[in-house]
């Protein structure tokens, strides 16, 4: 990574960023955006994230890519937790303790 | 409008801004670690979250750097990440759009999940504020949140180096996005969109410079808007 690609993403991201946000205010018509068009950002976040994450979850780096009970128990608590309480605090919490105890009893470390 | 209930409501804006801290915090310094640990120099890292202000398109952006994917890829898959709110703007538009071009261009900068939240639920269940209760019921939600981001990510540049290999830290980012992801599972059409992401993420995972993600999404979105359809229509015929 050298530094003109970082400060080159950093800039782009940050002004592009900008817009996205100022867009309606700026234009002031919020009203007028047509209808499919909300439709279709109200699901960008759920399109984007899981997929983001996924790989992450199923082939970790931290253990060459292969599939690793810990982390993947780990992240299915996490979701549970998070889709039962609505609590970020409480998936959090629950996913740490499950990815630390199942370190601890596999003896990965 | 006295000044006297424009203070009340940047303070009820600010209690209900606050617990937010509790997972900005975190995520704030996680990026600091997480960034530095990739080879950002401190002052990149900062820059980083100053000047794009958004922590998940942060993750997203430093993910794909960290393999190496072209520029262009990181940029609009980090933008995907962001499109949410351009719908944010869209509906605060509708609220705040009489106020003068300075305060939205502010308002813009610090518009976040968190303090959009909060300000559109206040604004749709008190329908009579004004727009000068409402910006300040705004700024307020913000001002514990934002300033914090920033701080918090100094703070996981200060610690970085000191936490160790067994905390596993490397599944920190997967486990925070889950949690924040879990909760948006409002309706079958978001839930059917986050399945469409996962599969199709997987199956294009091999794709060349990284468009995987992005075709992805792009079906996922397709996917949640679709069903959202047919869901409406199909209430409608019961209603009728």
């Amino acid at each position: 990574m050298n530094e003109h690609y970082i400060w080159t993403v950093i800039l782009v991201l940050g002004v592009g960023t900008y817009l996205i946000r100022f867009s309606f205010l700026g234009l002031i018509g919020g009203k007028d955006l047509p209808e499919w068009v909300l439709r279709h950002l109200r699901y960008t976040a759920v399109a984007v994230l899981p997929g983001l994450i996924a790989p992450l979850v199923l082939w970790p780096a931290a253990t060459g890519g292969d599939v690793d009970p810990a982390r993947l128990s780990a992240a299915l608590v996490t979701f549970g937790i998070g889709l039962l309480t609505s609590n970020v605090i409480a998936a959090i919490l629950c996913g740490g303790a499950t990815l630390f105890g199942m370190i601890w009893v596999l003896g990965a470390y | 409008m006295s000044a006297g209930s424009e203070k009340s409501y940047y303070w009820a804006g600010f209690r209900m801004g606050m617990p937010f801290l509790l997972v900005v915090i975190p995520f704030g310094m996680l990026f600091g670690v997480v960034a530095t640990e990739a080879g950002f120099t401190s002052f990149q890292t900062m820059a980083f979250s100053s000047v794009v202000f958004a922590g998940a398109s942060q993750f997203a952006a430093l993910q794909l750097m960290v393999e190496d994917a072209p520029i262009l890829i990181v940029i609009v898959t980090a933008l995907a990440v962001n499109l949410r709110m351009a719908m944010y703007s869209a509906s605060l538009a509708v609220w705040l759009g009489e106020a003068p071009l300075w305060k939205r261009a502010l308002i813009a900068y610090v518009n976040v999940d968190q303090s959009y939240a909060v300000s559109i639920n206040r604004f749709e269940d008190e329908p009579h504020l004004t727009l000068s209760q409402r910006i300040a019921f705004f700024f307020g939600a913000v001002s514990p949140v934002c300033p914090m981001w920033v701080v918090a990510t100094a703070l996981g540049i200060w610690v970085g180096d000191a936490i160790p290999d067994w905390m596993a830290l490397d599944f920190a980012v997967p486990i925070c996005f889950l949690a924040i992801i879990a909760p948006m599972m409002r309706t079958l059409a978001h839930m059917l969109s986050a399945v469409t992401s996962i599969v199709l993420a997987l199956l294009f995972a091999g794709l060349p410079y990284n468009l995987g993600l992005l075709i992805a999404a792009l079906i996922a979105m397709m996917i949640g808007a679709q069903i959202e359809v047919w869901m409406t229509r199909k209430a409608g015929r019961a209603a009728s």
